[in-house]
Parts: structure tokens; C-alpha cells; sequence
């Protein structure tokens, strides 16, 4: 038993493709976890983020500066009573948010977090992808019938639409992208690619593509990788159905859209599952046009000191984060009223300290970054989504549409297209 | 009350599709606990798919008796109630009604209350269009806006808080003039948020005049004819963004307005981008207005000579004027007693309100939400 489970740490590919039950579930749950985690936290910065856009505060009461309010919002949707509308086809209410969970979780199957830390690397692992995160329509649509009511079914109907539309345009750019993959060709910096010239649907391939030919996909045939990007940074924020485009949700119309009739833990699950999407569209994005886990300038920002500064940053990062806490503590109050808050402010900077002293350590240092690369990409993207619900109006449902099929699939097939064509003359 | 196709007489109301592929219209009830329609209202729309094919509104859901109570008060004790109908623009339901009053006595405000008047009610105005310009950009779903014109807002509250010792219904005017002197540093505070508030105007307008889902959601919306607005009697911005020139601190001036340059802003196409741009406009005016009066406040008494018990003449008086969201009118019928005969009030939103209708009809639920915000309606005022 023991020589199964360490016979992967050897290995260097993924507990999925070595075969390696133990790891896999390992794995699964790190990453199911991690999530879970990474949506609260999520929750607390969207509220802070938002509130000090919007000149407020946002959460301050629950632990320091609101950071465990999170978990006091879970607590207190576990606990409400539940309720399944009287005239609810009472099966399909149940089960529509579940499968917009599974559909928003099974994804991260294939995220690579790095070039071993997925759970597997299928070879069609984007396909995979699109296809199974594309399921929560189905979700949605099981949510808005099933409460019988008419702002949900409206909901239902604007978001099943929307989803699909997009998934077009999405599908356009995702496509342009994979042609990358197989091309030879120059990148934008000039540099002679190394590629096989074999293409790859598996999002491990992808990155090490970006590696092999020394650029980011976001960059090259400038700018038509850039174009592809964007259109996908559009789509993605459509398909989950987040500011400008939550028409679905859209409050002042239709109060809460799909799921107006769901309360408590029903209704977290739709979060969860929503928030759980919006990751997973980034690390699609990161993959595919951002380098994935690699770290930032490989091409300029060479040789064996830069490597150690970028090894070093992650642990600095916390470490700096901890040092935030512990100025923080120090400038608390020294009232009694505020003794907890600077217990817990002063807890979470040992934590955050001691998790920047571990990512100095050389073993760990070496199997994280990878990882941290990519949650740090990632969290541009999240960081965007919020900038977006703070800024911009909602689109009207037919403008929605007319952006989806009349702006961004024309550019989108006119990106194939020329992708296509200039991967054959480079 | 339950049923309401009772009420969508109108509508024309098909029979329900019995075959398989049922396609009826749908019946939503929008209100009135809903987040966007400001208040109480109560629409029931009547849709094709997002396609709306009619509205109708059912108000009354804070109907108080305003009108009735005033047969039961002397002509002072009903002056508070007033600033309970549009009660984001307290200070001009007072004005109205004091200025009606005053002209059924015959008596007429020295010009120091009239100036104090003036200042006042342009700061209600202003504060009245950035709470529009806040819950409407929200309903559009731009959320930052709101805190923005709230932020803004709070100072004038302050300044009417120090005046009065209110903040919303703020009862600043009596019968014959103003009950309180300008408090200590009056002028400073209010020079003060003169110079305060052009840049955060500018602010709003940077985060929607120019912005593209903005213009896409506000342009060619709700669009409504300046000779519809006449038949309807739609008063105030909205009016002018049709492309009317009316507004009665011009046409029939009032209080201290005669002595001030000031502009009518308006619109061409009477839709809500227009309705948008005229209120903006209007804010710059109000502050225009307010600067020319802050330095020139008249020194002398605040209240005209009025009898302790007030008696006015048999006779009925209509006396409007511009509040922020249209005409706002008293009539008046004076039975000789120290109780009002009768009291009617022309409320701008339960007029304006009117023309919800004709605005929506053909154009998507999303609309509807759109339109109502831009008809800047109080419930307060349409139910009184």
C-alpha cells in the first residue's frame, strides 16, 4: 500500500494519467477544497472590492476588517429553514442546483495547475471543459421551471439564451487559440519557435506549447491573439452570466431571475456553483492565452537570478501580506473592545507568515510556483469581474444578443480564419 | 382584487390557447413589493415573450388622505402634512403650498424669505435629481452611481439639518416667510457646496454620459412626443426633453426666480438619454441659481405680517409651481373659516405617470424598469 501511494512522487506527470487512485482522490479533494475556500474568499473581496469602489466599507464587523464574514454567511444559510414552494415540480427543484454545482465543479478536473498538479490531463481536456461547464445551462433552465413561477421562468429563459449565444463566440476564439498549439511560426518577439508542430486539446499540451514556442498565446500573430483574448474575456463574462451581462439575474427586473424561489442552502449552492464557473471560465482564459503556470517574462528576465527572484516572490507575497496584518495589529486599538478583532487580525498574520515562511523552503518552493503563477492570473481575471459589476450598466437583453452573434462571432470567425492562414505562410 | 384581469379590461385579454403549443401572453405583476419600482407601485404587464403589449399601474398602496386630513386642519397645522407627499423634495411641496396660501390671504413674503426660499428649494432640487439620477442608474444596474449622488447628497441634508433641524421632511417655510434666520455661517456652507459640487456633477456624467451601455440602454427608450406630453398634461423634465420649453419659474414666475438668469435645458427626442441629459443640465442651473442668490440675500424681517388666526376670504386659489419633478399645484377652496373648504394637490408624478403607458408599449420588460426610473415618481406623492 505504502509503495503504491509513493510510488508517484516520482512521477512526473499527473495522479490521473499514472493511474494512481490514492493521489487522484488526494487531489480531488485539494482542489474541491481549495475552491470552496477560494469562493468565500472570493465573496469577501467582491464585497470589499465593491464597497470601496462605491466609497464604503463594506463587511468590517465580522472578525478583522469583515474577513470571517464569509463563514458567518455560510452559518447562517445552513442553518434557514428550507423551503421548496408549494406548486414546485418538487424533484427538479431539488436537483437543478446540484447540477449546476457538478457542472461548475467536474471541470477542474483538467485545470493544470502546473505541469503535474492537475488531477489528469485528458487529451481532449478543453473540449472537455467547455463541454461539461456548458451543462449548467441545463441548471438553469431545470431551476427556472421548476419553482412555476413567471420571473423565474423569464430568467430561465434569458439565461439558457444567453449561455448558448455566447457559447459560440467563446467557441470561435477557443478554436484559434488550439491552431496555435500546431503552429511553427514566429512569435512577437521574434523568437524562432521550438515547437513539434502537433496541435493539442489537452490544456497541460496548451501551456507547454506557449512554453515550447516561447510565447504567450495572448501575444502572438499580434494581434490577432490578443483580439481572440478579448473576445473570450467578453464571452466568459457572459456565460457566467456576471455583470454587465446578468441579465438572468438582473435585479430590478426580475428580482433574482432563475432563482427568485430558492432560499438558504439551495440557494449558496447557486453561488457556489456560479463563483466555482467564474474561476474556472479565468483558468480557461489563463490557460489558453495567458501561459497558464508560467511565470511572467520568461524571454527577457532570464538566468539563474531572475529564476531565484521568481521563485522567492510567492513566499515574499505572503510574507509582505503578513507584515500588512502585523502593522495593522499594531495600529489597533489598544481599547478592550477591539481585543478579538486583534487577536484575529494578529492570527491570520501568523498564518499568512507561516504559509510565506514554508514557500521559502527550496522543496516546496520549486513544486509551488507553478501553482501560484496561476491562482495570482487567475485573480487578475476575478479582480476584472468586480471591476466590471462596479462600473458598467446592465445590457438590455436584445442588445445582449446583438453583441454575442453581430459583434464578437463575425470577429471571432475572421480570427479563425486568419489564424488559420497565417499559421500555414509563417 | 385578487383576479387581475379585472383590471386589464383594456388589454384585451385573449382566451387561453388550448392546443399544445400554447403561446398565450403572459401576465406579470411587477410590484408592489419589487426592487425597481420605486415605492409601492403596482404594474401589470401584459407580455409577448420580453415584447411588452401593455401596462397598467394600480397605485394607492400608500394612499394617506393627505387632501382629506387638510378639511380637518387650520391652515397651518396642514402645512407639515404637505412634505409628506414627494418627500425628496419636501422644501418645494412647502413652498407650493405656502405661496397658495399666501395668495389666498394676500400677503406676501418679505424678500429675504423669498431669497432663503429660493436657495432652499434650488438644494432640494438638486438633491432630488441626484436621488433620481442614483436608484435610476441602479435600475439600469450601474451600482456605483447611487452611493456617488448620495455622498453628494448628505451635504445638502446638512445644510437643511443646521437650517431646520430636519434633514428629509423639513418643514422650512410657514405661512408668510420663513420660521427660522439663517443659521450662523448659512451663506459659507452653502458657498461651500457650490464649489463642491460642479466637480462631482462632472463625476456622474464621466460615469455614464459617455458610457456605451449607457447610451444603448437610455437612447430611443421610452420615447414620448412633445404633443403626447401636452395631452397627457406631463409636466417638468420631462416635458422639456420633448422639446418644450415650459418650465413655471419661467412661464408664471414665482418667489424671488424673476430676479435670476437662469436657463430652461432641453431635449429633442423625449427619450429617457434626453430626460437624463435635461436633469443634469438642470442641476448645473439649480447651482447657477443658487450662486446669484447666495450673495445677495437681502437683509430684513423673514416673515410678513399674518394674522395669528388665519381666516382667508371666501374665494379658491390655484397656485403652481415648478417642483423638481414637474408642476406641482395647490387648489385651494377657502370657506371662510380658519379650515381649508377643500385642499386638491397636482401632483407631478401622478400626472406624469400617466404617460407610462404610452412609453412602454412595444419595447422590452428591461424598458419598462428604464421608463420608470426616468418618470422620476415618488409613490409618496402619486398615492399622497
Amino acid at each position: 500500500m505504502l509503495d503504491y501511494i509513493t510510488s508517484y512522487l516520482g512521477m512526473n506527470t499527473t495522479p490521473g494519467q499514472a493511474g494512481n487512485i490514492f493521489w487522484a482522490v488526494v487531489y480531488i479533494l485539494v482542489v474541491f477544497g481549495g475552491v470552496s475556500v477560494a469562493v468565500m474568499a472570493m465573496n469577501w473581496l467582491e464585497r470589499k472590492a465593491l464597497a470601496h469602489f462605491q466609497i464604503r466599507l463594506g463587511p468590517m464587523r465580522v472578525g478583522p476588517h469583515g474577513l470571517l464574514q464569509p463563514i458567518a454567511d455560510a452559518l447562517k444559510l445552513f442553518t434557514k429553514e428550507d423551503i421548496i414552494p408549494d406548486q414546485a415540480d418538487k424533484f427538479v427543484f431539488w436537483i437543478a442546483p446540484l447540477i449546476i454545482l457538478c457542472a461548475s465543479f467536474t471541470v477542474y478536473i483538467v485545470v493544470p495547475f502546473g505541469p503535474t498538479h492537475a488531477i489528469t490531463d485528458l487529451n481532449i481536456g478543453i473540449l472537455f471543459m467547455l463541454g461539461v461547464s456548458s451543462l449548467s445551462v441545463l441548471g438553469v433552465v431545470m431551476a427556472g421551471w421548476a419553482s412555476n413561477s413567471h420571473y423565474p421562468l423569464i430568467g430561465a429563459l434569458r439565461s439558457s439564451a444567453q449561455m448558448v449565444s455566447y457559447e459560440v463566440a467563446m467557441g470561435m476564439a477557443v478554436v484559434s487559440a488550439i491552431l496555435m498549439t500546431s503552429l511553427h511560426g514566429l512569435g512577437a518577439y521574434g523568437v524562432a519557435a521550438h515547437s513539434t508542430g502537433t496541435g493539442t486539446l489537452s490544456m497541460i499540451g496548451i501551456v507547454q506549447a506557449q512554453q515550447e514556442q516561447q510565447v504567450w498565446f495572448l501575444f502572438k500573430f499580434f494581434p490577432l491573439g490578443l483580439i481572440a483574448f478579448v473576445i473570450f474575456a467578453v464571452a466568459m463574462v457572459a456565460e457566467t452570466n456576471r455583470a454587465p451581462f446578468d441579465l438572468p439575474e438582473a435585479e430590478s427586473e426580475l428580482t433574482a431571475g432563475f432563482h427568485t424561489e430558492y432560499s438558504g442552502l439551495r440557494w449558496s449552492l447557486f453561488m457556489l456553483g456560479e463563483y466555482a464557473a467564474m474561476i474556472a471560465v479565468s483558468s480557461i482564459a489563463v490557460t489558453l492565452w495567458m501561459g497558464g503556470w508560467l511565470r511572467p517574462f520568461p524571454n527577457t528576465l532570464t538566468g539563474d537570478t531572475w529564476d531565484l527572484v521568481f521563485a522567492l516572490l510567492p513566499g515574499a507575497i505572503f510574507v509582505a501580506l503578513a507584515t500588512i496584518a502585523f502593522v495593522g495589529v499594531a495600529r489597533m486599538p489598544k481599547h478592550p473592545y477591539f481585543r478579538i478583532q486583534t487577536l484575529g487580525l494578529a492570527g491570520f498574520g501568523v498564518v499568512l507568515g507561516l504559509i510565506g515562511v514554508v514557500l521559502f523552503l527550496p522543496p516546496v518552493r520549486d513544486r509551488i510556483q507553478d501553482i501560484f503563477w496561476f491562482i495570482a492570473k487567475v485573480g487578475v481575471f476575478m479582480y476584472l469581474y468586480i471591476w466590471y459589476r462596479a462600473t458598467w450598466p446592465r445590457y438590455r437583453f436584445d442588445q445582449l444578443m446583438k453583441v454575442g452573434w453581430k459583434v464578437l462571432l463575425p470577429i471571432g470567425i475572421g480570427v479563425l480564419i486568419l489564424t488559420a492562414i497565417l499559421g500555414v505562410l509563417l | 382584487m385578487t383576479d387581475p384581469t379585472t383590471y386589464l379590461s383594456h388589454l384585451e385579454l385573449g382566451q387561453p390557447d388550448k392546443t399544445f403549443l400554447d403561446s398565450n401572453e403572459l401576465i406579470i405583476n411587477m410590484g408592489p413589493q419589487h426592487p425597481a419600482t420605486h415605492g409601492v407601485l403596482r404594474v401589470i404587464l401584459k407580455l409577448d415573450g420580453e415584447k411588452v403589449l401593455g401596462t397598467e399601474c394600480v397605485i394607492g398602496y400608500l394612499h394617506r388622505g393627505v387632501e382629506k386630513i387638510a378639511e380637518n386642519r387650520t391652515y397651518t397645522m396642514f402645512n407639515p402634512y404637505v412634505d409628506r407627499m414627494d418627500y425628496v423634495a419636501a422644501v418645494s411641496n412647502g413652498l407650493g403650498y405656502c405661496e397658495a396660501v399666501e395668495k389666498l390671504l394676500n400677503i406676501e413674503a418679505p424678500p429675504r424669505a423669498q431669497y432663503i426660499r429660493v436657495i432652499l428649494t434650488e438644494l432640494n432640487r438638486l438633491a432630488s435629481h441626484q436621488l433620481w439620477l442614483g436608484t435610476h442608474a441602479l435600475d439600469i444596474g450601474a451600482m456605483t452611481p447611487l452611493f456617488y449622488t448620495f455622498r453628494d447628497r448628505e451635504e445638502i441634508l446638512k445644510i437643511f439639518e443646521r437650517y431646520c433641524g430636519a434633514r428629509l421632511t423639513t418643514h422650512a417655510f410657514r405661512i408668510g416667510g420663513c420660521q427660522y434666520e439663517t443659521y450662523e455661517g448659512f451663506e459659507r456652507d452653502v458657498e461651500k457646496f457650490l464649489d463642491f459640487a460642479p466637480p462631482k456633477i462632472d463625476e456622474y456624467e464621466e460615469l455614464l454620459t459617455g458610457n456605451r451601455i449607457w447610451l444603448e440602454r437610455t437612447k430611443g427608450v421610452g420615447k414620448i412626443s412633445a404633443a403626447d406630453c401636452i395631452a397627457l398634461g406631463v409636466t417638468g423634465p420631462v416635458l422639456r426633453a420633448s422639446g418644450v420649453k415650459w418650465d413655471l419659474r419661467k412661464a408664471q414666475p414665482y418667489a424671488a426666480y424673476p430676479e435670476f438668469d437662469f436657463e430652461i435645458p432641453t431635449g429633442q427626442n423625449g427619450d429617457t438619454f434626453d430626460r437624463y441629459l435635461v436633469r443634469m443640465q438642470e442641476m448645473r442651473q439649480s447651482l447657477r441659481i443658487i450662486r446669484q442668490a447666495v450673495g445677495k440675500i437681502p437683509e430684513g424681517p423673514i416673515m410678513a405680517k399674518v394674522p395669528k388666526v388665519m381666516k382667508p376670504p371666501v374665494g379658491e386659489i390655484y397656485h403652481s409651481i415648478e417642483a423638481p419633478k414637474g408642476e406641482l399645484g395647490y387648489f385651494i377652496v377657502s370657506d371662510g373659516s380658519t379650515q381649508p373648504y377643500r385642499v386638491r394637490v397636482r401632483p407631478p408624478s401622478f400626472v406624469n405617470l400617466q404617460a407610462l403607458d404610452i412609453m412602454v408599449r412595444g419595447q422590452l420588460v428591461a424598458d419598462v424598469i428604464a421608463v420608470i426610473g426616468t418618470l422620476d415618481i415618488v409613490l409618496g406623492e402619486v398615492d399622497r
